[in-house]
């Protein structure tokens, strides 16, 4: 039975790192550039709700809405200020590094604001818990949250890149990024709107992250930012179905690992079967082939 | 011998014949040029000869050796040669180093004596030097030689990427449409650079153009390319005016 | 002909001239620090920074090596430190008095390259296939993966020889007069203090000799070809990914020298510090420098490392302005709307001339 509940935790695992790789590979996507500082909207986010809870005393649900509504303005004015100056520099190495400062510079605020010292997190879901085989199996009520939310997500990205306007406008951005301008598509409109709907879900992982495992520092979102990124890649950069799954997979994989090999090396582990996928499959397991014309 | 023999050469791309039954031969020396519409498949010959692509039927021999399904560096290695017809140089480098950079498997020192600079790498880099110096000169591009290449104006462009691949030391030299975008003046000039290459190093050339004039000018022979398959092939008067190739031009 | 002898004979010069300059600027930040150290006018702070210092110089030449010459992204340069640091400690300590402190060193020096350089090689060999944000991703995986599984690592040395154990310190099984000298997470202690200013200014001079020369070789050509165009590389006959593991190694092997210098410098030896940020600092340090450009990286290191130690009066908001500053200059540097501001300023400015011909060199 230990088997199942090691198994329950990696998909609640998994999911948060779904919800934040679903983010992750429609900013990828569209923008062509690892945004380092997409993990450090996690922490915002967390802390957000947690202040709204704890010092503005509101309940759970608005508490949550303030706490997107602020990452939304934050993703939007970051890549305002500092990705779309560089957007035709021609080098995404200066984006890159550029990312990384502004990822410092959230860690840093939060620093100042909260200390370094972890704020213990309140569980935000007040979902009782489900109780399997007699007991010997419990899956929490932020489990199941996790869950379901990562696969209502899932449905409504996928609805909305394929049936609405805008969602295809980001589709077409994300293909070629020219064509679509001469095609009369607001180039600079869709990518703030992808980059707004990135970090509104990197806000909802925020909270159940911390749910799940309660505690909340300035660097908390800096390594799951990094695994939603790997589980973006593994499942094929721009995929939505390839994010979830990759993400999942990511989770099951580390806490697997963590119970029956070492909890040392969970993430060598992770790290690896990244490794391997990308061997085998060089564009991830749903990712699509694009070869250079000569 | 001929220098090339292609022999029912095909390939295609997911159901499309991009290249079908295609045989040529080039006699060492010859000036030969490939010709068609747009989307006839010339380049995609060109990138079966170098191994860019492996064709899914037929043979390629240089200078009688069996060299079908090589890739692209066993292919220079054996002796041919090409330029792009997207220009591809080394842009961050001076126009000198593209060249040398050409002779890379023709004068060799290892790497271990470029870090200590051993008389080795003086002896080889002074070659070097020498010759890329000397091809540079056919193509007037002498004077630029410190410039990066990507600083080079249009045209010069195409005339070093031909030096480079000349450095190689080629048997058989590829050309992919060498006058694209060039004005008539050039086009003159760069039709002489092209004679007097094959003269000069003894060359065998195959090149693919559109200019008309060009292709008249200076190929002896020729084979038209249409929907990937052959339309016509020859001397270069005879097939100007056999009338399916001009149906073909005229009716694109 | 004389004419381009004459092109040929100033290329040279050129690079020559270019080539001194950096050694020229090494030697002379050496004797600076010398005679202000001598004269008491370096803070303790800033000393004991200097070997840090130099070690970060290494790591971003030899990055610079990767990204900027060979145009590869690796965001696992911490990695092959950690395989410089680990081996070349273990070697020194297995050793202890057995030699002499200067031999020792040099072989601890070499044994922790060429560890690096191997580890290079095979990582380099699957991962060079894949191409620019899959390799950073790769890489840092890589990275962190090695300061995972040396994080585990037991070892100690008697009289029958190495012992390793990925369990814990008993499961060694050592004879009493035995050295356990790996001790998992708690790393490597009491490896002999042999790094010093002086030791590293000379690391940074050959690791500079070997990229330079290197650079203008034969080999550094084909490096650069494979940068600028891999389909024109190939089609000239150059085995692309040959030297693109040619640069990774070589790389990986200066990055295990730097970690030598690092770990020769620390009473307490952990992996903490090879985690994929510090990959991220020196890749800063690479692109603040100016991608390719070797001193540039170099300046960089020097001023990013000692700006957060200059910046401390202002305590707990250094490392802010240190995040700022990093955004700004970036977007300064690259961002096309700061260029053409740049330029017309630079039109106004009596100095026109020189940037002009500053611009050409690069």
């Amino acid at each position: 039975m230990s088997f199942l509940t090691y198994l329950k935790d990696g998909i609640s695992l998994g999911s948060v790192y779904a919800i934040i790789a679903l983010g992750y590979t429609m900013v990828y996507g569209i923008a062509k550039m690892l945004n380092f500082a997409h993990g450090d909207v996690i922490m915002v986010g967390a802390y957000t709700a947690l202040m709204m809870i704890t010092r503005a005393g509101l309940p759970a649900l608005p508490a949550v809405l303030i706490a997107m509504a602020t990452c939304t303005i934050l993703g939007i004015t970051i890549e305002m200020v500092a990705y779309r100056p560089l957007r035709k520099a021609g080098s995404p190495l200066a984006v890159l590094i550029t990312a990384i400062g502004v990822s410092y510079l959230l860690q840093n605020i939060a620093l100042l604001a909260f200390g370094a010292d972890g704020k213990t997190f309140i569980n935000v879901v007040s979902l009782p818990s489900l109780n399997l085989f007699d007991g010997q199996l419990v899956i929490s009520g932020v489990t199941i949250v996790t869950v379901l939310a990562n696969i209502v997500i899932m449905i409504c990205l996928t609805l909305f890149v394929k049936k609405t306007k805008r969602g295809r406008a980001m589709q077409a951005v994300s293909e070629d990024r020219d064509a679509a301008q001469l095609m009369g598509v607001n180039v600079n409109g869709t990518i703030s709107l992808t980059f707004a709907i990135g970090s509104a879900l990197a806000a909802i992982a925020g909270v159940l992250l911390c749910s799940a495992y309660p505690v909340v520092t300035p660097y908390t979102g800096a390594m799951p930012g990094i695994k939603a990124f790997v589980a973006a890649v593994f499942g094929g950069i721009g995929s939505i179905p390839g994010a979830m799954i990759g993400g999942i997979l990511l989770g099951v994989i580390e806490i697997l690992g963590r119970a029956y090999i070492s909890s040392q090396v969970a993430d060598a582990i992770v790290f690896g079967v990244l490794i391997i996928v990308l061997l085998v499959r060089p564009t991830g397991l749903f990712g699509k082939n694009v070869q250079e014309k000569v | 011998m001929a220098m090339l023999e292609v022999k029912n050469l095909s390939i295609s791309f997911g159901g499309l014949h991009a290249v079908d039954d295609f045989s040529v031969t080039i006699e060492k020396g010859e000036l030969y040029g490939l010709i068609g519409p747009n989307g006839a498949g010339k380049t995609t010959v060109f990138n079966l000869l170098t191994g860019v692509y492996k064709p899914t039927e037929g043979k390629i021999s240089l200078d009688g050796k069996d060299i079908t399904g090589k890739n692209t560096i066993e292919i220079n290695r054996a002796g041919i040669a090409r330029t792009f017809q997207n220009i591809r140089l080394f842009k961050n480098m001076p126009v000198l180093d593209n060249v040398k950079t050409g002779f890379h498997n023709r004068y060799r020192y290892s790497t271990v004596s470029g870090i200590l600079r051993l008389p080795r790498y003086r002896q080889v880099e002074n070659t070097l030097n020498e010759r890329a110096m000397e091809i540079l000169k056919v193509f007037d591009l002498d004077k630029e030689a410190a410039i990066l290449a990507g600083n080079l104006p249009y045209g010069k462009q195409r005339k070093l990427e031909i030096a480079r691949a000349l450095a190689t030391e080629p048997r058989l030299l590829l050309l992919d449409e060498p006058a694209a975008g060039m004005n008539p003046n050039e086009t003159g000039e760069l039709m002489e650079t092209i004679r007097f290459v094959r003269d000069h190093f003894d060359m065998t050339i195959l090149l693919i153009e559109h200019d008309m004039r060009l292709v008249a000018g200076i190929c002896e022979k020729l084979s038209v390319l249409n929907f990937g398959r052959l339309l016509a092939q020859g001397e270069t008067a005879e097939v100007l005016s056999n009338p399916d190739v001009i149906t073909a031009y005229l009716g694109e | 002909m004389d004419k381009s002898l004459e092109i040929i004979r100033r290329m040279k010069n050129r690079t020559l001239k270019n080539h001194l300059i950096t050694y020229l600027i090494v030697i002379v930040f050496y004797v600076v620090i010398q005679v202000l150290i001598n004269t008491g006018n370096l803070s303790s702070l800033l000393t004991g920074l200097l070997v840090p210092i130099c070690v970060y110089v290494i790591a971003a030449i030899s990055l610079n090596l990767v990204v900027g010459i060979s145009g590869e992204l690796s965001l696992g340069h911490a990695g092959f430190m950690c395989i410089g640091a680990y081996t070349s400690a273990f070697f020194s300590n297995a050793v202890g008095d057995g030699l002499p402190e200067i031999p020792r060193f040099i072989l601890a020096i070499l044994i922790g390259a060429v560890c690096a350089g191997l580890f290079g090689v095979l990582i380099g060999i699957p991962v060079l296939r894949l191409k620019g944000d899959y390799l950073a991703i790769v890489t840092l995986a890589f990275g962190e993966i090695i300061k995972n599984l040396v994080n585990v690592v037991y070892m100690g040395i008697d009289s029958n020889g190495l012992h390793i154990s990925t369990t814990t310190a008993m499961d060694l099984h050592m004879e009493p007069g035995g050295k356990q000298i790996i001790k998992g997470a708690l790393g490597i202690s009491g490896t002999p203090r042999n790094s010093s200013f002086t030791a590293g200014i000379i690391l940074i001079l050959i690791t500079l000799f070997i990229v330079q020369n290197l650079i203008s070789s034969r080999s550094g050509r084909a490096i650069m070809a494979c940068r600028d165009n891999r389909i024109a590389a190939e089609s000239i006959g150059i085995p692309v990914t040959r030297f693109k593991l040619l640069a990774f190694a070589v790389s990986a092997a200066m990055a295990g020298v730097a970690g030598v210098l690092y770990s020769h410098n620390l009473a307490t030896l952990n992996t903490k510090k090879f985690d994929y940020n510090t990959s991220i600092l020196v890749l800063v340090f690479v692109v603040l420098g100016g991608i390719g450009n070797i001193r540039g990286s170099m300046i960089a290191a020097v001023i990013l490392t000692a700006l957060p130690e200059m910046l401390r009066f202002l305590s707990n908001y250094r490392m802010l302005i240190y995040a700022i500053v990093l955004i700004v200059m970036m977007l300064f540097n690259w961002a096309p709307a700061a260029r053409t501001w740049r330029e017309r300023m630079r039109e106004k400015l009596p100095f026109k001339k020189k940037a002009a011909a500053g611009k050409e060199e690069a």
